[in-house]
């Protein structure tokens, strides 16, 4: 139903999509694999009506279509579920799914018929919705079911899905399958964007892989495996799961006692947590996006005061103390956000690696920067942890994001802490620059670092963690063994199903 | 995009308050045309008068260089994100706290009293960038607003000390009443520079302060923690950095420099006294204003408000010469000068963005990098077989 060929599109200084031709049949799901910046969201955007190609043509059922922006893709039954919902949260479902369209009572709102048809839509293909809620009252899951909606009630046959699982659990996920197997089987054509390699293989039929712009490969889902899939995004053969021997935990390096963390509005976001991570093992974190891990690290970095608890490192108490403090205690901290917290875009590559140690000593000569010493151990650090920037006076921001999380890591693991904490350490960041990160945190922790590592990733949780600790709503619901432990289990863990606790 | 653009780009970037100035110039002309005045020979007066002849060159200079102080005090707030308006009153409260001292103290001869007032003058400006800066990093009070009004303080504090405390006695003797000081201690004069004339030391003491702001913005510590909070708070905190005190110290030393303006305003001026005509400007001369001018003129650079200042300083005087050259109202000249402050400052915007769009992201986009990955991260244990074949059964 569609074709697009020899799209290239040119942006300054970068071939963001070089001679791709893509297709999709009415009835399958076609995903479109790569990394950040392979050119699969540019590619979506010029069928979206976002961009214009420079060249190529695009065909829907045969015609050429002409498409200048988002209203006529939706006119032609295109329609796009983005990543980021384009919802409004102060209005209701049928107010959300009526909006943009022209109703059928002229002048008067027609939202009686805009509800009865979603809840005949949500009643076929399994979404339920109450036409009547708030977006603000739902949980993302639901918000989710919604943009799905209102691309069925315009009557899309071809449906774009912008990495729609980042943000659900996996019993969600496999919910949202359900759902889009069954559109797939109405006849419509479904394309999915993601660089999960596991729900790519469940899902599609078809796979098509993007790198720097170009197509690596065009391969039928049946017989394609992650490793066959990473090598295609990544150009060369990838472990996807670090080697790792076994952990040899010694003494108790951070200890987390009753913590209790509250949120910016006031209500308890960490409640109760106890956690102990040892010398020489990693400590994974899962949970969805938003159960108080990020509060939970917080605390511990001393960026937020816990109401309740203690919190100790190597042996002192550090509950409140200033970030600069818990860090004199042995503390490394690798945040989420790392061009918020991590990293000062506009400062260069050795102005951000001197960002904690900026005061230090052996940095100066009396009182002013001593360059020579500083670019020194600035290179050393830029070799070994492969950062790749053209220069050491490069700003941050012309860096990649693995670059950046390298540069993070590089400052962060120089000083070998007692305890490092790593907050979705590899989101966002390409396959090598991962690959990379995991095997640095496992050397560190066999150099008998204690490592909290906080991740949204099962595959990262699983493949690098020791022990892994599962949080839901601000608890700790276990701690499993990820060497025994599946998928499923953890999985309902972060959905609040409860276990009961099985390793130290 | 290749170093050439992004070389292209950067002239661009630079010549942009040049074009800023030629365009409110142009607008000057057309105002000039509009009251039937001869515009080449305004404008040649204006070129000659500011940088025409050494008269011109030293009155110049003099004008610019309250306006150096301020704008390299400016810079160093705008570089912590601090926006401080609050330059004229700074500049008084310098001016007021040296002129304090120097009644005050004896004698010591002027190689201990230059220095004493000046750093009375420093003084002076830093307790009034302080205030604001202290309650914009514990209460939250936004800057701008508390330098104003801070700068109206100042204003009445002045009028008030120089009228009674502080007035010269002769005045009331006499029964005048001007509001001014006596003439101060002739030891704390400020040297002149090539023997006579009215040329001082303030411009040397200003390009070095500019310097000096240089090194401690790009070589210390403490610019770097500035700096840092300027640029993105949370990664400052993430790294700790006493945000708070680093957003006191930012207006501390931008006062400072300010109150080092009103310091050589009253040490190097021809009376060698404080006087007052009851409002900032009669004192500053709008400095604390045209400075911001000259900092956004100069990029937010120390180094670069130096020319800067220069060639904003020879406009004011060159105004001057053109008022009195085309008779022209005065007002003019204040249009003038509030057309090249918009341009200037709207202009920056533009600098700013040229700049600030990255010219090129780097990516690991070739295999080379990928291979390099591959050697440093894969352990030599997995072999890969050669390379991968491009494209599997497309």
């Amino acid at each position: 139903m569609l074709e697009m060929k020899g799209i290239t599109k040119r942006f300054p200084g970068v071939l963001a999509s070089d001679d791709v031709s893509f297709d999709v049949y009415p009835g399958e799901v076609h995903t479109l694999l790569g990394e950040n910046g392979a050119g699969k969201s540019t590619l979506m955007k010029i069928l979206y009506g976002l961009y214009e190609a420079d060249e190529g043509e695009v065909l829907l059922n045969g015609e050429p279509l002409d498409i200048h922006e988002p209203t006529d893709a939706i006119e032609h039954g295109i329609g796009m579920i983005h990543q980021h919902f384009m919802l409004v949260p102060t209005l209701t479902v049928a107010e959300n799914v009526a909006l943009g369209l022209r109703s059928s009572k002229g002048v008067r709102t027609d939202l009686d018929v805009v509800s009865a048809r979603i809840l005949e839509l949500s009643e076929i293909y399994g979404l339920k919705v109450d036409p009547n809620a708030f977006i603000w009252q739902m949980a993302v899951g639901e918000q989710q079911r919604v943009e799905i909606i209102k691309a069925l009630y315009r009557d899309a046959q071809l449906l774009i899905l912008d990495e729609p699982t980042a943000v659900l659990t996996p019993q969600e996920v496999d919910q949202l399958f359900v759902t889009l197997r069954q559109l797939r089987d109405d006849g419509r054509g479904l394309i999915f964007i993601s660089h999960k390699l596991h729900e790519v293989l469940a899902l599609s039929t078809r796979i098509t892989v993007l790198r720097h712009g170009r197509v690596t490969g065009s391969v039928s889902a049946e017989g394609a495996t992650r490793e066959s899939l990473a090598q295609m995004m990544v150009g060369r053969a990838v472990k996807l799961a670090p080697d790792k021997t076994e952990a040899h935990p010694t003494d108790v390096k951070l200890a987390i006692k009753d913590l209790r963390v509250l949120r910016d509005r006031g209500e308890e976001g960490v409640r109760g947590v106890d956690l102990e991570v040892r010398a020489g093992e990693i400590v994974g974190v899962a949970g969805v996006s938003g159960n108080g891990q990020m509060l939970l690290a917080e605390a511990i970095a001393g960026l937020r005061t816990p109401s309740e608890g203690s919190i100790r490192i190597a042996g002192t108490e550090v509950v409140g103390m200033n970030p600069k403090e818990v860090r004199g205690t042995g503390l490394s901290y690798v945040p989420e956000k790392r061009m918020k917290d991590g990293a000062i875009s506009e400062f260069t590559v050795s102005e951000n690696l001197l960002l904690i140690d900026h005061n230090e000593s052996e940095y100066l000569n009396h009182g002013l920067y001593d360059f020579g010493t500083i670019n020194e151990h600035c290179q050393q650090l830029v070799e070994e942890y492969t950062v790749k920037t053209p220069t050491l006076d490069t700003p941050a921001r012309n860096l990649s994001g693995g670059n950046i999380q390298k540069m993070i890591i590089a400052r962060e693991l120089s000083g070998t802490p007692e305890v490092l904490v790593a907050a979705q350490p590899t989101r966002g960041v390409d396959i090598g620059a991962a690959e990379y990160i995991h095997k640095r945190l496992i050397e560190q922790r066999d150099e008998s670092t204690a490592i909290l590592m906080i991740s949204e990733d099962l595959d990262e949780v699983f493949g690098v963690s020791d022990r892994v600790a599962v949080m839901y709503e601000g608890e700790i619901m276990g701690i499993v063994d990820p060497k025994t432990a599946t998928r499923e289990e953890v999985g309902l863990m972060m959905a609040g199903v409860g276990r009961e606790q099985t390793g130290g | 995009m290749t170093i050439e653009d992004v070389r292209r780009r950067r002239l661009l970037a630079y010549s942009v308050p040049i074009l800023a100035v030629l365009g409110a110039l142009a607008i000057g002309a057309i105002m000039l045309i509009a009251l039937d005045a001869d515009v080449v020979k305004g404008f040649s007066r204006l070129f000659s008068g500011a940088f025409g002849s050494t008269d011109a060159l030293i009155e110049t200079a003099l004008k610019a260089t309250p306006l150096l102080f301020v704008g390299v005090g400016i810079t160093i707030a705008f570089r912590a994100n601090v926006i401080n308006i609050g330059g004229e009153g700074q500049m008084v409260a310098g001016g007021l706290l040296s002129t304090i001292v120097a009644l005050n103290s004896p004698d010591m001869g002027p190689f201990i009293m230059i220095p004493l007032v000046l750093l009375a003058g420093l003084a002076g400006g830093a307790i009034w960038g302080a205030i604001p800066g202290a309650l914009k990093a514990y209460y939250g009070v936004n800057e701008i607003l508390s330098t104003i009004m801070l700068n109206v303080v100042a204003v009445q504090l002045m009028n008030y000390l120089l009228r009674g405390p502080l007035i010269d006695p002769l005045e009331i003797e006499r029964g005048t009443r001007i509001p001014q000081t006596e003439r101060l201690v002739e030891s704390a004069d400020l040297p002149l520079l090539f023997g006579s004339g009215r040329l001082h030391i303030g411009p040397l003491i200003a390009v070095l302060a500019a310097i000096v702001a240089y090194i401690i913005l790009w070589r210390t510590p403490l610019g770097y923690r500035v700096r840092a909070v300027g640029q993105n708070v949370d990664a400052s905190r993430y790294a700790g950095i006493p945000v708070k005190r680093t957003i006191v110290l930012a207006l501390t030393m931008s006062g400072a420099l300010c109150g080092l303006a009103g310091a050589v305003l009253v040490f190097g001026s021809e009376g060698h006294r404080m006087v007052t005509d009851g409002s900032t400007a009669g004192f500053t001369g709008s400095a604390g204003f045209n400075g911001i001018v000259a900092a956004l003129f100069g990029g937010l650079h120390p180094l670069w408000t130096i020319p800067a200042s220069f060639l904003f300083g020879g406009l004011l005087v060159g105004g001057l010469a053109l008022q009195r050259a085309v008779q022209v109202p005065s007002a003019l000249i204040l249009a003038l000068n509030g057309l090249v402050v918009i341009f200037v400052v709207s202009a920056d915007r533009f600098r700013r963005r040229l700049l600030e769009r990255p010219p090129v992201v780097i990516e690991e986009n070739d295999d080379n990098n990928r291979n390099e990955v591959a050697t440093a991260a894969v352990a030599a244990a997995e072999p890969t077989s050669g390379d991968h074949p491009e494209g599997g059964d497309s």
